[in-house]
């Protein structure tokens, strides 16, 4: 029997080498509506439907892994998952580290999240969450930067006065300020940053992007990915989508 | 899942509150503090066993065991808890797949490490990419476990190294002069004997590692204080049960529980303390005898 239970426990490690592999996607789980844990415990929102219809269309068996913004970058490279699938804006920096697909989302712009309206932006440190396009803007231009682990403490930052505004994309910020009961508002100021949004790839798995940028294709090309962008529960009927330009080469 | 919480938007009041309260991430939430239980389970006797082989080690008259034992003992207490743990979580995990590529990999394999990349061949990966989840899991909290018993068995070692020290000699003299070999002295007068010298440290290093516990959570395990800080976090209604930022209140919870678990473990210390002094050349031990005559 225990040698049965040990057989067991070595096959289940050793997994079943026979089985088809599995694509392990890695996404943060912290950044709605691109992506975030559900009540039920589950990886939700715009990436976890997209990333689905991906692997579907590309024929592969995928599961989800989460993992903290700051390190999923290393992890990816020592393999502890294949795909990042995390709002990740296309930036020459990362391009020297990792390979990234076309983009699936169109550059979005940031907003700044603040107390009132008239917010001096100089007055106080702004906040960002660590190792995103939002907070090298912030450093660059002049502004004092402070940064937090994750977005929700970003936000929080601005709600208990450790920052004066929050940097972050639009999308995530909306729902913040409408929810807040007009405590928060979003400066009429917006910035745009970053080449729009892809998926992470380590340097040597090309076969691998080739996949999952066919499959992307395939969905800018029969109008799929807009109509799963512009659902009101992910970015809304005024976000930018593909449109024609999606369908060049198709 | 209550059939009363289907639409959790529509409800209010206690319903909603044990709705809630029994979510699929709140049900994870109370796991997790299973999770930190075994942790403590596993860790503590593993890491006696590592502190008293390397405190046995220590004071071997063989000097390569004696190196050894020193140099670990030394090695592990003099560097961070946190920069052991982020560096030898890494380097364990790639040594366990790198033996693996060894014996696994088709002759002839690039080495893993490929610039910033460790890469290893399919076969090689453990646990393997096709495995569930559980799987995956389970390895994250072994290699904690093997990390936390490694740090910890250094900090007992030195404990028992101590305690060894401090059986007073004529016990062991006369044991010697009884006869006895070295192996008998050491099982029978010296083991048993110095459980009351080592009590004290060995307890601060149980109440320590109840509170080191939350390192966990910076080796990627979802433990309490990671499902603290999702569950606390203000929620949009994204979310099926929207909020304002409660982690103050969830991390109020994690508090209580340290302290209740601090707390029962002095009691059953100071017991353990009582039984072992009984009828040991000890000041507590002198005490008892005298309050019983």
């Amino acid at each position: 029997m225990k040698k049965l239970l040990l057989a067991t426990a070595l096959a289940g490690l050793s997994g079943a080498a026979f089985a088809q592999d599995v694509v392990r996607l890695g996404t943060e789980g912290a950044y709605p509506p691109y992506n975030f844990i559900n009540d039920a415990g589950e990886v939700a929102g715009f990436e976890r439907e997209f990333g689905d219809e991906l692997c579907k269309r590309a024929g592969l068996t995928c599961s989800w892994v989460t993992n903290e913004w700051d390190s999923i970058i290393p992890n990816l490279q020592s393999g502890n998952y294949d795909v990042i699938i995390a709002g990740m804006s296309i930036t020459e920096e990362r391009e020297q580290v990792i390979d990234f697909s076309q983009g699936y989302l169109p550059p979005a712009s940031s907003a700044y999240l603040a107390l009132s309206a008239d917010t001096d932006l100089k007055s106080g440190p702004v906040a960002a969450q660590t190792g995103t396009i939002q907070a090298a803007f912030v450093a660059e231009n002049g502004m004092t930067l402070v940064e937090y682990a994750t977005p929700e403490e970003t936000v929080a930052a601005v709600k208990n006065g450790e920052a004066v505004a929050v940097l972050a994309d639009k999308d995530y910020l909306v729902p913040m300020a409408a929810e807040s009961g007009g405590a928060m508002v979003l400066l009429a100021q917006e910035e745009s940053i970053g080449g729009g949004v892809g998926l992470g790839f380590r340097d040597s798995d090309d076969d691998l992007r080739g996949k999952f940028d066919a499959a992307i294709k395939s969905m800018k090309c029969d109008g799929t990915l807009d109509v799963m962008i512009t659902k009101p529960e992910y970015f809304g009927p005024e976000a930018k989508t593909w449109g024609d330009a999606g369908k060049e080469g198709c | 899942m209550l059939s009363a919480c289907a639409d959790p938007k529509s409800i209010e009041g206690l319903t909603w509150a044990v709705c809630y309260l029994t979510s699929g991430k709140h049900i994870a939430f109370y796991w997790s503090f299973v999770t930190v239980m075994l942790l403590l389970a596993i860790t503590a006797p593993a890491a006696l066993l590592f502190g008293f082989g390397g405190a046995t080690a220590a004071r071997s008259p063989f000097l390569p065991a004696r190196v050894f034992g020193k140099t670990y003992i030394a090695m592990v207490r003099g560097v961070p808890d946190i920069v052991f743990f982020l560096f030898f979580v890494i380097a364990l995990d790639q040594a366990i797949e790198y033996v693996k590529f060894l014996a696994v990999c088709p002759p002839g394999s690039p080495s893993p490490w490929q610039g910033l990349e460790f890469r290893v061949c399919q076969e090689a990966k453990v646990p393997q990419g096709a495995s569930s989840e559980f799987w995956h899991n389970a390895y994250g909290f072994m290699l904690a476990v093997v990390t936390f018993a490694i740090v910890f068995g250094a900090f007992t070692a030195n404990v028992l190294f101590g305690a060894m020290q401090a059986v007073p000699r004529a016990q062991l003299e006369t044991a010697e002069a009884y006869g006895m070999s070295h192996g008998q002295v050491f099982r029978r007068i010296l083991v048993p004997q110095m459980w009351v010298y080592a009590l004290p440290g060995l307890s601060n290093l149980w109440m320590i590692l109840i509170k080191a516990t939350p390192l966990l959570f910076l080796l990627g395990v979802e433990d309490i204080v990671y499902y603290a800080r999702e569950l606390g976090g203000s929620k949009t209604q994204a979310y099926e049960y929207p909020h304002g930022d409660w982690r103050l209140i969830y991390f109020l919870g994690l508090m209580v529980f340290y302290l209740v678990m601090t707390r029962l473990s002095e009691v059953v210390l100071g017991r353990l303390s009582a039984r072992l002094s009984r009828g040991q050349a000890t000041a507590a031990g002198e005490a008892m005898r005298k309050a019983a005559a």
